[in-house]
């Protein structure tokens, strides 16, 4: 609907500005939390046709959002209240913001004329959340309001995406303002996005690679983003290019490709890190060489030229120098790549030298004793076929979940890569499972992440979202430990959880939501069948090996090729 | 001197008689924590760095001490954020270390980066990005001399991992020395001088106190100046327990949802003297129908809060038990018995009441709470319906008793910080008194509370809402009421039962004083869900823009 | 009405967000804001103007002092001080009118700096009124790009000298709010 369509020149409120905005910009659902600063919004959400999903904690909301938004490709859209609703939003709007996920951010806001004075349930949001958002708003007028509300769309979602807050006083959410239409006219004279890459850099891209013997393609999430999966596979397969991944990268290039390498970086693959060391032209596209993806960076790709594309001029050379910089989309970039490079390519040295490095390095485990976590996760995919959307929270289990669960198409792996923020796996399902209510979702959590927002089993269980949580319970908070054993002369130090985790079973239980415990290996393969059989939410608390480590593991300020592999 | 930046942190720490540190870790704090397992400090583990904020601070509310807390960078740190905000908004003395990634990776973006010193720069009194490991004992004790001095707050430093892991040999100063932080305490004579003038002779004096009478420690001066002067003594929110409201003179909570005759005694006051309070809009209702017939004098040890809010006849800089030492001798002792009685007549007047509501009343399950206990009891409260009758019927007689959030209004406070106040008081009695809803948003800290063996009453009052929400839906939106309904909640005391806890239940009136006996018996952590109607609400009610006396009450 | 305000505050990086991010999140309005060392290599000086009412002022110079590295601040307003801005306009000034920018350049008692084949940069110092006018002045020839630092001052005389030992004495908001 139109705001047109209330009559030429009508007067709407605040609330009602927000919400039209809200249905204009195609926003079905919205996550959220009341609080007395966002009454009027609430107040217009009554009849309006736009689903509320309530969680029990603002930073379930936001994770949700988030999960949705990964998961559709769309914004993902919560609300808070002022003060508290807002504070409790920060961690999961920087995980958007590290992560570069589309989010608009509706916090509710004292009223103009109590702004700055510590008022009651004032916090200041827009301040607090200068660093950590692409962009926020204040709104002062409300005849602003429609324009904010399509700027902030229009910035969350172009360019490099990124959570946009708009704080908005109570009394502005009553007042009235005459709205013609909307979208109305943009005023951003200070953000411009460049899509197109430029034809002479593309060109110099094209010759590098014609020339390259040992050519690596380096895929992070700006594909999956900008939707280049297909573009990707093209050029690996015509210029027979190897490609690794970032964990950001997961799913943008088939897993069970010939030419798929691994995950690069501190719990890469040994081929997928050693490759880094000996390609002779590295192409990253749409990466940010990260500190946990480069190891110490004097050594990194040591022998190659780089090609790096990006939509953020800023990335480019930030960390990397990168030979040939292209500032522009990804999918844009590889087309005019591959326009550019008629002929196909081979590199049958290149590649049988990696496939070397695989066979004789491929992730491994011990299978023969006790029940291992990497296994839950491997049997896990084999049940799903590989066809679930899998998220993840922080820790051991995130990385097993990226070493064991190969996945074949984009938005169907989500974590939290530049933060890692613990907490994220649960929430996020909910938010991919109201994105695609026909997938089957699967939260792959720890026992100390999994109790950072374990009150979101009220939300999963009111609103029957068939999330399948798999809780992989070593009793500790088991990346903390791994690395007190490794650098720490293994003092436990206030890393162990056994003694105060509840009874996970029953805790489900207590939300409603059936759940089992799986002590034996000859438990696993029968409860995770049952789960996945069940049609609402389940439960698997798996008792797993409790010092297993995830290997290889490059330490933190080394080079990629230091890695301990482990026995 | 051979020690790293973290051993020098945690010397400090000793130093500062920091026994006890909330927290939880990660990659980056971990040389913090490497250093503490040799240190005689105790940690507690929470399940959510949220509470580790929380519990730091309800320690330090109940303690009078400085609460401390760790976490680790990025997520870690960001999670502190609510917290953080709640103490701020308090004035609550915190000392926060958060990991960093190193000083090289600083603003690249790294892997768990976050700019946490911007970020928390609007609530936080201080902070600090450590950069140089020869400044870092200095700046411990900086911190500590901030969060605790003048008026208190939060101070957050930030630790890059390489400055924490760093050989560091400064030694920690002696003194704290900070050219551009020098509270006032002593107050002016000339203005102390007026203002006993001013008290001697209203005739209808009313003294209005808040947080900053606790903070100080200034509760027996202040009952010596109300029986010298035989004035009553109205408190804020945050101000309950500075004031016994067992003492004939005690007026209660006023404002918002203020006690109806202590709202009237402001309308009718001659001489209003605010003492560490900060006139904020739940206290004051419009400001221009604030105490219209009074001379407002405001003692503060912060500046900005004098005149912030509403205009002062006599303002006065300084500590409130500094001011009150200075003072007191110089006030004529007086009877007011007009004024006394008129008091009465409001009281009788204007009672407060409950209104309707169903079988079991949460007002009655606390006024009988508050007898059981004799109003000694330390109650923390969360946000919501249940936090204001908590407010109104408990009765508080001992400061340091009631922990709340009061500025920010932070769902998800009282659980933790009961944690924190039993940890700082293990032989008292604690109380978290909570809703469904505020409950939900701290619940996996039952673990914690199990594992350290803390014998905590949680008494949540279930109404199967977010019913203050509710409240304010059904006064001022016609009863639409949009996501407040809670019908997924959990069976509460199945959850509690899960952790190791004791689950009770109070569905009948009946039950109440049953459960409420058993609970203070049983020397374990014990929740009892009580069962209460969603209809109920919370009386009186100040509309928004009306004066204090123009209070919604109940019909009957 | 416009206040000047003299502040010293410790010279590390931060303070200038810390002093910004104050403005904003309490909704004071800053004119203008100029930052510099001084005399004491660990000090810095800033000369902010802020618009707003006695009550506001009062407020601002008050939250100011709350922050630790602000070490002491005065609202010279009143005090005879001497306040300068400093600005720089480019301006077009093809041949046949240069004379004429040069007639108004001189009655400023202002420089030009740079000279090019169609236009000149100005640099003027003066006070606020005085840059107003070179800059309507110049106006009428079509302002290219025009620079300006914002206000410095400081109080005339010898008071408000800073010396170490001023500084390091207890610097108190006046005692009654
Ligand atoms: C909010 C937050 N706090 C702390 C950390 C630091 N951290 C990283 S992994 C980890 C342990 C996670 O434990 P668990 O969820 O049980 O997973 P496990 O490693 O045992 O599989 C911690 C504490 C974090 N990433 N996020
Ligand atoms: C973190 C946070 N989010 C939202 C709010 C807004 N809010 C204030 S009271 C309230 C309802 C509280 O519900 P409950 O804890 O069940 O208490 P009740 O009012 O039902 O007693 C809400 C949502 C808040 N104060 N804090
Ligand atoms: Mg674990
Ligand atoms: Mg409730």
């Amino acid at each position: 609907m139109a705001i047109g369509d209330c009559g030429a020149k009508s007067k709407l409120t605040g609330s009602q500005i927000i919400i039209k905005a809200l249905q204009e910009e195609g926003v079905d659902t919205v996550f959220g939390y009341p609080g007395g600063a966002v009454l009027p919004l609430y107040d217009e959400l009554y009849g309006a046709k736009i689903r509320h999903i309530l969680t029990r904690h603002e930073q379930g909301a936001v994770h949700a959002a988030d999960g949705y938004a990964r998961v559709s490709g769309r914004p993902g859209v919560c609300i808070a209240t002022s003060g508290p609703g807002a504070t409790n939003l920060i961690t999961g709007i920087t995980n958007a913001f590290m992560d570069s996920v589309p989010l608009v951010v509706l916090t509710g806001q004292v009223g103009v004329g109590m702004i700055g004075r510590d008022s009651f349930q004032e916090a200041d949001i827009t301040g607090i959340t200068m660093p950590i958002t692409k962009h926020n708003f204040l709104v002062r007028d409300v005849n602003e309001l429609a324009g904010i509300m399509h700027e902030a769309f229009y910035i969350a979602t172009t360019g490099r995406p990124g959570p946009v807050v708009v704080d908005i006083p109570k009394d502005i959410t009553t007042q009235t303002a005459v709205v013609e239409r909307y979208p109305p006219p943009l005023n951003l004279r200070g953000y411009r996005v460049c899509r197109e890459p430029h034809p002479l850099q593309i060109l110099q891209a094209a010759r590098s690679i014609a020339r390259a013997e040992r050519p690596l393609l380096f895929a992070g999430g700006g594909v999956i983003t900008s939707g280049a999966h297909e573009e990707l596979k093209a050029l690996a397969e015509k210029q027979d290019i190897p490609v690794i991944i970032t964990m950001m990268g997961k799913g943008a290039f088939p897993e069970d490709h010939p030419l798929f390498v691994g995950m690069v970086g501190m719990h890469g693959t040994v081929a997928a890190n050693y490759a880094v060391g000996e390609c002779d032209l590295l192409i990253g596209i749409g990466v940010r060489f990260d500190d946990r993806v480069t190891g110490k960076l004097d050594k990194f790709a040591s022998k190659a030229r780089i090609i790096h594309i990006d939509i953020d001029a800023a990335e480019i050379g930030k960390n990397v120098p990168a030979h040939i910089p292209i500032v522009g989309d990804a999918r844009l970039a590889l087309r005019a790549l591959l326009d550019n490079l008629p002929r196909p390519a081979v590199h049958p040295d290149w590649r049988a030298r990696i496939r070397a490095w695989q066979e004789e390095h491929p992730l491994h485990y011990d299978r023969n004793c006790g029940l291992k976590p990497q296994w839950v996760i491997e049997e896990l995919h084999r049940l799903t076929g590989g066809e679930a959307i899998v998220s993840t929270d922080v820790g051991q289990h995130q990385m097993w979940a990226v070493q064991y669960y190969p996945v074949k198409r984009p938005r169907s792996f989500i974590s939290s890569g530049g933060l890692g923020a613990m907490g994220f796996g649960v929430p996020a399902a909910m938010g991919a499972q109201l994105a695609r209510p026909e997938a089957t979702v699967v939260a792959i959590t720890g026992d100390g992440s999994f109790q950072m927002n374990s009150q979101e089993l009220a939300t999963i269980s009111f609103y029957r979202l068939p999330v399948k949580i798999i809780l992989l319970d070593n009793g500790y908070l088991g990346m903390v430990r791994q690395w007190q054993e490794f650098f720490f002369d293994r003092r436990y130090s206030y890393s162990d959880l056994a003694a105060g985790n509840p009874d996970f079973v029953k805790l489900a239980e207590a939300y409603g939501v059936p759940a089992v415990r799986v002590t034996e290996v000859s438990q696993l393969t029968e409860a995770l069948e049952t789960a996945l059989e069940h049609k609402g939410p389940f439960l698997v608390d798996v008792k797993v090996d409790r010092e297993e480590n995830v290997l290889p593991m490059v330490p933190p300020g080394a080079h990629l090729r230091e890695m301990i592999v482990g026995g | 001197m051979k020690r790293t930046g973290a051993q020098a942190v945690i010397e400090a720490l000793l130093q500062e008689g920091a026994d006890l540190v909330f927290g939880y870790p990660g990659g980056a704090v971990l040389p913090l924590y490497h250093a503490l397992a040799d240190s005689p400090i105790k940690h507690v583990l929470v399940r959510h760095e949220q509470n580790a904020v929380h519990a730091a601070s309800g320690y330090a509310r109940t303690s009078g001490r400085v609460g401390v807390c760790f976490a680790t960078s990025g997520p870690g740190a960001t999670n502190l954020v609510t917290g953080i905000a709640t103490a701020y908004m308090d004035s609550v003395p915190v000392v926060i270390f958060t990991g960093q990634v190193p000083t090289s990776m600083v603003g690249t973006d790294a892997f768990q980066e976050v700019d946490v010193t911007g970020i928390t720069m609007p609530i936080t009194k201080h902070n600090y990005l450590v950069k140089d490991v020869a400044e870092l004992p200095r700046i411990v004790k900086e911190a500590f001399h901030i969060a605790r001095t003048g008026r208190p707050g939060p101070v957050l430093i930030d630790l890059p991992r390489d400055v924490a892991q760093a050989p560091c040999e400064a030694p920690i100063p002696e003194q704290v020395e900070i050219r551009g932080y020098k509270p006032t305490y002593k107050g002016h004579a000339g203005q102390i001088r007026a203002l006993a003038k001013m008290l001697s002779e209203a005739e209808r004096p009313l003294i209005f106190v808040g947080g900053g009478v606790v903070a100080s420690g200034a509760e027996e001066l202040l009952v010596r100046l109300a029986e010298t002067l035989q004035a009553p003594v109205a408190t804020t929110l945050a101000g309950l327990g500075a004031f016994p409201e067992d003492h004939p003179l005690s007026l209660g909570m006023v404002g918002l949802h203020g006690k109806p005759y202590a709202n009237h005694a402001f309308m009718e006051c001659d001489v209003l003297f605010g003492l560490g309070v900060r006139f904020d809009d739940r206290v004051t209702g419009a400001l221009d129908k604030f105490a219209p017939q009074a001379k407002i004098a405001h003692v503060d040890i912060d500046p900005a809060e004098i005149g912030k809010n509403v205009r002062v006849d006599l303002p006065l800089v300084g500590d409130a038990r500094t001011v009150l030492e200075d003072l007191l001798p110089l006030v004529q002792p007086g009877k007011r018995e007009a004024w006394l009685k008129r008091l009465q007549e409001l009281r009788e007047a204007y009672p407060l009441t409950y209104g309707r509501g169903g079988d079991v009343r949460p007002q009655w399950v606390i006024q009988r709470l508050g007898e059981m206990t004799r109003g000694r009891a330390i109650i923390t409260t969360d946000v919501g319906q249940h936090q204001m009758w908590a407010a109104l019927f408990y009765g508080f007689t001992k400061p340091r008793t009631f922990i709340s959030s009061c500025g920010l209004g932070t769902m998800g406070y009282g659980f933790p910080a009961a944690i924190g106040a039993q940890l700082a008081r293990p032989d008292a009695m604690v109380w978290a008194i909570t809703g469904d809803g505020s409950f939900q948003m701290s619940m996996p800290e039952l673990g914690t509370a199990v594992e350290q063996n803390l014998p905590i009453k949680i008494l949540l009052f279930n109404n199967q809402s977010l019913a203050m929400v509710r409240q304010l839906q059904h006064f001022y939106y016609e009863g639409k009421y949009t996501a407040v309904r809670f019908s997924g909640n959990p069976d509460f005391v199945g959850l509690a039962r899960c952790y190791g806890a004791e689950g009770l239940r109070i569905t009948k009136q009946e039950e109440v004083i049953p459960v409420l006996e058993e609970a203070m018996q049983n020397g374990r952590l014990t929740l009892i869900e009580c069962l209460i109607s969603e209809e109920e609400m919370v009386y009186p009610m100040v509309p928004a823009g009306a004066g204090l006396n123009e209070m919604i009450l109940p019909e009957d | 009405m416009k206040h000047t305000l003299a502040v010293l505050v410790e010279n590390k990086p931060g303070v200038l967000t810390r002093v910004a991010g104050l403005f904003a999140r309490r909704g004071y309005n800053i004119e203008s804001l100029a930052v510099g060392p001084t005399e004491n290599p660990s000090v810095s000086r800033m000369t902010i103007v802020v618009e707003g009412d006695d009550h506001t002022i009062e407020q601002v110079c008050k939250q100011l002092h709350k922050l630790i590295d602000v070490i002491k601040l005065s609202d010279i307003t009143q005090d005879p001080h001497v306040g300068r801005e400093l600005v720089l306009i480019k301006v077009n000034a093809e041949p046949h009118v240069r004379g004429e920018i040069m007639q108004i350049v001189e009655v400023f008692r202002a420089r030009i700096v740079d000279i090019a084949r169609d236009s000149l940069i100005v640099e003027a110092t003066g006070d606020e009124d005085k840059i107003n006018a070179i800059e309507a002045a110049l106006r009428p020839f079509g302002i290219r790009e025009l620079a300006r630092t914002g206000k410095i001052a400081l109080v005339r005389g010898s008071r408000g000298k800073v010396l170490e030992a001023d500084l390091s004495e207890q610097e108190n908001v006046s005692q009654t709010g």
